[in-house]
């Protein structure tokens, strides 16, 4: 079976801050300060791979998910397009917070 | 460009001389009274004045892919795409026409629904072939504009159209809350299916499952009278006008520096100076409504009205609204009076939202004061960077991007602020403000 | 002791330990929903210890089922563990322990499934926790003189007391909490209180100032604006 990188998510809805996920996967997923997980970008290494189902299944507002991502490249469906397409579209948000500061 | 003053109405006086090609989607200035409702639901001079469709269905949906028709709603996603996608599902689908404006600056929607609604509904129809729905609905807020009643006024133009037997899908009226988020797309779908209007989880697809389940098309209603249009006209007429990138006309939603709102319907890639006053009594332009972005006059002057050249400038179209800000207040001030109410219009489902945008809030009251407020500084700067993204919704990302734009535009005015001077003279607010809504009800 | 007594002594204690851990699990359970946290443990122990003792009592549950079955002394039949009031010998407290199985059964399975059932579901049918432990204690009650006399009695005094403190902290921080539509209002007013306490100095010192255009006062921003 080839090797499937994930990439984890959270619901933001559902969240509601209990903080399991950030104890049992820290080196991906720490708190802000009102206690709500920061997830790091890009996927999730195979070697922490277990910890990341573990968190998934252990967060009491099943709020995290973890999504395969096929090993092989080009293998994403039109709909995931149409997804991104609409996030990029909607968020310059991050490239504008990046100026900010006097 | 075509000019219309809705606190105002005055036909003829102060309209520049018309560009070709407009008014496309307003009826032309003649005939721009409020107080003549009859003209604008006369559905025979409709017909009159734009004819019949000739495209329909899938051809329809390739002409507007060549047209390359973007929402007008805020968040210009390719129109003919939407449409595949619904069509696509194979299901029965729904259609809703989203004249949920929420932005308490914006009034275009209204405007139109006043002025052409028959434009509105045959896009609504248009839609509805082209996706296989039975069923549409048009979301409103209820007597928004003063004294305006655009439920009644739609009822009456549906009443026409019932007898006169042209529609084939059946169109119901949804009233939406006041709310800023009310006019989101699930957040519509959601009150459609009779739950609060609050925005949710982006992994199920409203083209999907959306309204009672079924793939739910949400399209804003000026976009749908652009649709109407392109069904009569084809591609090439709607590229007529526009830059290439951005083709097409849009309404805007113009409050120049006296106060005086005007509804301008306008080509894309017009120069921002011919559409708003910026003299030398106005200090910036604020671009998108309040989760667009701040330009200095002096930037402003030499943009013009389109997404190539306002997002690098950390601005952007969205749903149309300028608002010219005078020298006399201050851009510190609105601007934290407009963070704090977009904090209280959270929906309240997500931490970083509801938590982080009231921080943000609270600093930047601090740093509209006249003092130093290093600290508050430095908060904004690491919140802006922990909020945007983390919502459901754009929500925090529009507010982080309205607040950043405002402390660079605004730069010169915290130098003044922290030696404890403010350069405004005026000290009441500008900018329109949202009415918060803190109990369920509000969000039903 | 024949077989049948030592059968029916098993069937009492197994019933007796899984009642404790039945209270345990429910404590725990309401624990997690309120992010309470276990002294000395970190928080994930509160959720793991959850799933583990329920586990747990499920097995205790089973053994205190089997040997009630298969003990001759008294008939029950196998289908009286799932089906309520199936029972001859004392239809009425046997039947509550079926109906209380059933639900455990059913809170286990959806927990076991949960990511293929979805988050609604789920939560729906675990609210049936907060029906199946007094089930449960009714039957120990009914089902024998146990639970009613002794150091067995003080042992359920002590589980009801438990669960009921628990239930009402959860009652009482749920009307605490506010709802939706009112957690940024809360927010922001925290968030402003906590910045009068810089505000306040610097707005003296601004008032020290001879260009100041404003004093504080004018400039305060307060109530929800102008319009």
């Amino acid at each position: 079976m080839p090797a499937q990188t994930a990439r984890l998510r959270v619901n933001p809805i559902a969240c509601s801050g209990h903080g399991v996920c950030a104890e049992l996967l820290p080196e991906l997923i720490t708190l802000d300060e009102w206690g709500y997980p920061v997830l790091a970008d890009g996927t999730v290494p195979l070697w922490l791979m277990r910890e990341a189902r573990r968190a998934v299944t252990d967060c009491p507002a099943l709020a995290l998910t973890l999504t395969s991502i096929p090993a092989v490249p080009g293998g994403r469906s039109g709909l995931s397009e149409l997804r991104e397409n609409t996030e990029e579209a909607q968020r310059p948000g991050r490239a504008a917070a990046g100026t900010l500061g006097t | 460009m075509s000019v219309m003053a809705t606190s105002r109405p005055a036909p003829g006086r102060g309209i520049p001389a018309g560009e070709p090609g407009l008014p496309r989607l307003l009826p032309p200035a003649a005939q721009q009274t409020a107080a003549d409702p009859r003209r604008s639901l006369d559905f025979a001079a409709h017909l009159a004045r734009h004819g019949l469709p000739t495209f329909r269905g899938t051809s329809l949906i390739e002409q507007t892919g060549a047209a390359g028709l973007t929402g007008r709603g805020g968040a210009a996603f390719p129109m003919a795409t939407k449409l595949a996608a619904v069509a696509g599902a194979g299901r029965p689908a729904i259609v809703v026409g989203n004249a949920a404006e929420g932005e308490p600056a914006s009034s275009k929607d209204a405007a139109l629904l006043w002025f052409a609604p028959h434009l509105v509904l045959d896009g609504l129809q248009a839609a509805a072939e082209a996706v296989g729905a039975r069923t549409a609905y048009l979301c409103l807020h209820a007597a928004r504009q003063t004294g305006t009643d655009l439920a009644a006024h739609i009822r009456m133009a549906l009443a026409d159209r019932y007898a006169a037997g042209t529609d084939r899908t059946s169109v119901a009226l949804v009233e939406a809350p006041p709310r800023f988020l009310a006019g989101e797309e699930t957040a519509l779908v959601a009150l459609i299916n009779g739950a609060a209007a609050r925005p949710r989880d982006k992994t199920r697809r409203v083209s999907e499952r959306g309204v009672e389940g079924r793939p739910t098309l949400v399209q804003n209603v000026e976009t749908l009278a652009n649709l109407a249009l392109i069904a009569r006209h084809g591609a090439a007429w709607f590229r007529s006008v526009g830059t290439a990138d951005e083709p097409g006309s849009m309404l805007c939603t113009v409050r120049d520096h006296n106060g005086r709102v005007r509804i301008v319907e306008t080509v894309l890639g017009t120069p921002l100076h011919r559409l708003v006053w910026l003299g030398d009594d106005v200090q910036a332009l604020l671009v998108g409504g309040y989760h667009g972005g701040w330009l200095a006059a002096s930037v402003a002057r030499q943009l013009s009205l389109s997404n190539a050249d306002l997002r690098p400038a950390g601005a952007m179209i969205g749903a149309g609204v300028l608002i010219a800000l005078p020298a006399a207040y201050c851009g510190l001030a609105e601007t934290a009076r407009i963070a704090r109410s977009l904090a209280l219009e959270s929906a309240g489902q997500c931490g970083p939202c509801f938590n982080g945008l009231p921080a943000i809030a609270a600093a930047l009251a601090a740093v509209a004061e006249p003092r130093p407020a290093e600290q508050e500084l430095a908060n904004l700067a690491r919140w802006a960077g922990l909020v945007a993204g983390r919502g459901a919704c754009h929500h925090p990302d529009g507010t982080v991007r309205f607040v950043a734009s405002a402390l660079q535009v605004f730069g010169p005015e915290i130098t003044e602020h922290s030696r404890g001077r403010c350069t405004a003279t005026r000290s009441d607010q500008f900018l329109p403000l949202p009415a918060a809504g803190l109990s369920e009800s509000d969000w039903r | 002791m024949t077989s049948s007594t030592a059968l029916w002594y098993a069937s009492r204690a197994t019933g007796v330990v899984a009642l404790v851990l039945l209270t345990v699990v429910v404590v725990l359970g309401i624990m997690v929903s309120r992010r309470g946290r276990l002294p000395g443990l970190p928080k994930f122990a509160t959720t793991s210890l959850h799933r583990s003792m329920s586990l747990l009592a499920v097995a205790f549950i089973a053994i205190h089922v089997v040997t009630a079955i298969a003990d001759p002394y008294v008939t029950i039949g196998i289908a009286a563990a799932v089906i309520p009031f199936a029972s001859p010998y004392k239809p009425l407290w046997l039947g509550l322990g079926a109906i209380s199985f059933d639900m455990i059964v059913a809170l286990i399975a959806t927990s076991l499934a949960r990511a293929r059932i979805g988050r609604g579901t789920w939560r729906a049918v675990h609210w049936l926790a907060y029906a199946c432990w007094p089930v449960a204690v009714l039957h120990g009650f009914g089902s024998s003189t146990d639970l009613r006399t002794g150091w067995l009695l003080i042992v359920t005094i002590c589980c009801c007391a438990a669960v009921l403190a628990a239930v009402c902290w959860r009652i009482g921080t749920a009307i605490a909490a506010p709802g939706r539509a009112l957690r940024a209002a809360r927010a922001l007013t925290a968030a402003e209180l906590s910045s009068t306490g810089l505000g306040s100095a610097g707005r003296e010192a601004a008032d020290q100032w001879p260009d100041s255009r404003y004093r504080s006062s004018d400039h305060r921003l307060t109530g929800a604006g102008a319009r």
